[in-house]
């Protein structure tokens, strides 16, 4: 068992400071585990959110050594033995108190987006016929754990602040889980386009790196939104046509 | 809305908490597209020395030029005084510079924007993504698939008249560089994050559409493509400047194409 240090942003969104901590180290050790050590043996008042410690409840985000993570999935002994862990709650919300940062934003978010509309009826007993192959593509989207991790590495919110602009990779993958259902048939693509900020995306792929659950945030969420934005709004084209078939 | 404690921003650029070498990248990134990018640009340019029978340059195909010669000349445009692959250059510029992995790779590795995953980035610029004029114009990628495919089949033509050599049939070393050549560029273009979209990622009911069974089909094919379009990308992009090198080299007579068949 070896001696490891751990240096953790204590304080609040005014004033903080990053505080080291020396834990036993176990084999298999999470962050998270580590931290429980800290608040159990050191810091009682050491505030961090947690639930399951499986990497399905999205609670215990935070960065370890300056990368979004689920503190309960990163090992130890991934890091160097010499070096210290530094953990730091996520840059993206405010903090209320050392590791727990409020992310009430993002069910604003959530709220916003145009809900799921389902298409008349295929019979008249009120049910619709659907292939497993149709729903494939939304079944990825539904592993979303809600860990933010996403919308914390995000550069158009982390550094330029653009939460009112721009509404993030999760609830891209949100809109996608919704607009590729194929019984859905809501036009979300203006919504998408103005509200929803998804032109402020650039496309640098750090949402899909740091997503626990591996979803291909910008290959298969929001790339094909920006197309069907694109086809929408951007394709003079398309635009054409759509004008002639009117008349 | 404020963001994290004040502690803990990022405020300069290169400013971060991480400690790998997070670097390494985008550096890696900007200067492989320097490097071949380079080649390319130079390549295009020259007009000489991109023909040697039965090896065409990839760059320089179609040949529309009266300059070109008369084995591999198409149209003819009598007009125009520059190298003939500047005629076509638009096409693979416009393709790969709107591709979206390109826009991730140079918006790291050039624009910084950021360098890296939670990395400081400058903050003097106003923000605004692609939302706005120039970068609102790489919506436009689409409109360059038709051209690329047009030109990715005068390729595969070109591959195919690489087995034709004066003496009949036949395989050189550079007849196998051109196929490989035109399968790399094929896996890319057809990976291509536009077509997905226009062969089936636009519909949401492939059992209600029309001829939605193909299109699923092909979504299915175009998905698989696109999965690794960063290495398609990349790969195609060295083994293009190559195949142009070794024809190049060729043609002026540095090197001889040895025969296998």
């Amino acid at each position: 068992m070896a001696e490891r240090v751990f240096r953790v942003f204590r304080g609040t969104r005014e004033r903080g400071e990053l505080v080291d901590y020396r834990v036993e180290a176990s084999e298999g050790m999470v962050v998270l585990d580590a931290l429980h050590s800290i608040q159990a043996r050191q810091a009682p008042d050491l505030a961090v959110r947690w639930n399951c410690k499986a990497g399905k409840c999205g609670s215990c985000s935070a960065e370890v050594n300056g990368s979004p993570r689920l503190t309960c999935m990163t090992r130890v002994d991934d890091f160097p033995a010499n070096e210290p862990i530094t953990v730091t709650p996520m840059q993206a919300f405010p903090v209320i108190k050392d590791l727990v940062t409020d992310v009430s934003w993002n069910y604003e978010v959530a709220r916003r987006i145009p809900p799921f509309r389902a298409r008349s009826p295929d019979f008249p007993d009120g049910s619709w016929r659907i292939y497993p192959y149709e729903v494939e593509r939304a079944q990825e989207f539904r592993k979303c754990i809600e860990c933010f991790l996403c919308q914390d590495v995000c550069h158009v919110l982390r550094t330029h602040g653009k939460h009112a602009e721009f509404m993030g990779p999760a609830f891209l993958v949100r809109a996608a889980a919704y607009e590729t259902h194929p019984l859905d048939v809501e036009e979300r693509s203006s919504y998408l386009k103005d509200e929803g900020g998804i032109g402020y995306c650039n496309i640098t792929k750090c949402c899909t790196e740091v997503c626990p659950e591996s979803i291909q945030i910008t290959d298969n969420a929001i790339i094909p939104l920006k197309e069907r934005v694109v086809t929408r709004h951007y394709d003079p084209l398309l635009k054409l046509v759509r004008r002639i078939a009117r008349h | 809305m404020q963001a994290s404690a004040t502690l803990l921003q990022e405020r300069r650029l290169g400013e971060t908490l991480r400690r790998d070498r997070w670097w390494a990248a985008p550096l890696s990134v900007a200067l492989g597209l320097a490097l071949f990018g380079g080649y390319a640009t130079w390549a295009i340019f020259q007009g000489t020395n991109y023909f040697a029978d039965p090896y065409l340059s990839p760059f320089y195909s179609p040949c529309l030029s009266s300059s070109c010669p008369g084995e591999v000349r198409l149209l003819g445009f009598d007009w125009w005084r520059f190298s003939p692959a500047v005629l076509i250059m638009w096409v693979i510029l416009g393709f790969r510079g709107t591709c979206y992995y390109y826009r991730k790779a140079y918006y790291r590795a050039y624009f910084i924007d950021p360098p890296a995953c939670a990395v400081g980035e400058h903050r003097g610029h106003r923000y605004q993504g692609e939302t706005a004029f120039p970068l609102i114009l790489q919506n436009s990628h689409r409109y360059f698939i038709l051209p690329s495919l047009i030109i990715l089949g005068f390729l595969w033509y070109d591959t195919l008249r690489a087995f034709l050599f004066s003496d009949g049939f036949g395989i050189g070393v550079g007849t196998l560089i051109l196929l490989v050549n035109v399968v790399l560029l094929s896996g890319y273009a057809f990976g291509c994050h536009s077509l997905r979209h226009l062969a089936g990622g636009g519909v949401d009911c492939f059992s209600c559409a029309r001829f939605g069974g193909a299109r699923y089909r092909l979504w299915r094919g175009v998905s698989f493509l696109n999965r690794k379009h960063a290495l398609w990308a990349w790969v195609s992009l060295i083994v293009v400047c190559l195949t142009d090198l070794y024809v190049r080299l060729v043609a002026s007579g540095v090197v001889s194409d040895p025969r296998i068949l």
